[in-house]
């Protein structure tokens, strides 16, 4: 199950996936689609790791989509795989928000413009909820991490509490909950 | 810094960088009070059709940082915005990714991975219900999310592009025969 090593993937394809990721990231959802990618097409890391990072991402400062990037291109790459992901998955969005922005005004007056966008932004969140789904089968399936999941699905998306408060309160939490225990696992002797 | 609108850009959205934990939405705020009301390199309406803008192109919605520098001061205003506003928060991210990755194996590590896990898989369920939000909250819109996901759970080898271009086809279809309305930016 767990990679120790992944294996050696050349820059070239971490640039060609991050820039298709980035270019293509309409409407948000943009994780669920690099998880399928990354995950389940390449198999460039576990489900476990992706998530592990994702948590990271979202918790650190920075926008989700670059933060995974940079974690993603960190596992496979170090510091180099870091940097061009990043500048992989930016490049893209860069160009054409600002192609974007200079066909905005004629964009507006086209019949049905925004209920495409809203229609993209929909299927979008299907992976996301995908995605969701499947790390709850995986990580969620006892009692402990299903209450934290769900306590912080209420306080973010529901209740609409800050991020930062929320992540500090559920994520010590959560670990401590999930230290391993056992014989002769004295825990904090790592 | 007002005279200098590139130096100006990086004063403003490095420190912005560092605080956009949960991503972009939450510094938009801030955001326009220095751009808007304390600068005045746009207008409020300027502002709110650059966010639209962002959010109808691909990338973060923080790419919004990006237009802005570009109607400040050009393609140099648009590159320096991008990376004042994406660098500082990577760097954060590269390290402590690193320090993570230098320490797999040990007991702390692991707990780490399975504690973050239930922490993620909230945030990635928020994170959806967000976007139905900010994107009209309606039954087609459940319906729609729940198709797409179910239909790539079904066919694992389908593009997500026909699955987006489905859900926008079915978006404008459900605008012609009236039941969609035209959400304004």
């Amino acid at each position: 199950m767990m990679q120790e090593t992944p294996p050696k993937v050349p820059l070239r394809d971490i640039f060609r996936v991050f820039f298709t990721i980035g270019a293509s990231s309409f409407g948000g959802g943009v994780t669920g689609w690099m998880h399928r990618i990354t995950v389940g097409e390449r198999g460039w890391l576990t489900n476990e790791k992706f998530l592990a990072g994702l948590a990271l991402g979202q918790v650190l400062p920075g926008a989700n989509v670059t933060n995974m990037a940079v974690y993603v291109g960190q596992v496979l790459r170090g510091t180099l795989g870091a940097g061009v992901a990043l500048l992989a998955v930016l490049m893209g969005p860069f160009f054409l928000v600002i192609a974007v922005a200079t066909l905005y005004d004629t964009a507006i007056k086209i019949p049905g413009f925004h209920s495409a966008m809203d229609g993209i932004a929909a299927a979008a969140v299907g992976m996301v909820l995908r995605m969701g789904t499947m790390g709850a089968l995986h990580g969620c399936r006892k009692a402990a991490p299903g209450v934290i999941a769900f306590g912080v699905f209420v306080a973010i998306g529901i209740l609409q509490w800050p991020l930062a408060p929320v992540a500090l309160v559920a994520g010590p939490i959560s670990v401590a909950l999930a230290w391993p225990r056992g014989p002769g696992r004295g825990g904090l002797d790592a | 810094m007002r005279e200098n609108p590139l130096l100006g850009l990086t004063f403003i959205l490095v420190p912005f960088s560092l605080l956009s934990i949960g991503g972009g939405p939450s510094i938009f705020a801030p955001l326009q009070r220095e751009v808007v009301d304390v600068m005045h390199w746009i207008t409020a309406r300027e502002f709110i059709d650059l966010f639209s803008i962002a959010r109808v192109a691909p990338g973060p919605g923080a790419m919004l940082a990006t237009l802005i520098g570009w109607k400040v001061a050009g393609w140099a205003g648009a590159i320096v915005a991008t990376l004042a506003l994406f660098v500082p928060a990577s760097i954060l991210t590269l390290a402590v990714a690193r320090v993570y990755d230098r320490y797999r194996g040990r007991d702390w590590h692991t707990a780490l991975e399975k504690g973050l896990a239930p922490v993620a898989v909230g945030l990635i369920f928020a994170g959806a219900i967000s976007i139905i939000r900010l994107s009209g909250d309606g039954a087609l819109t459940w319906a729609a999310a729940v198709g797409a996901g179910l239909t790539l759970t079904l066919r694992p080898k389908l593009h997500p592009f026909v699955v987006l271009f489905a859900g926008a086809g079915l978006f404008v279809a459900a605008e012609m025969a009236g039941l969609w309305p035209v959400v304004a930016p």
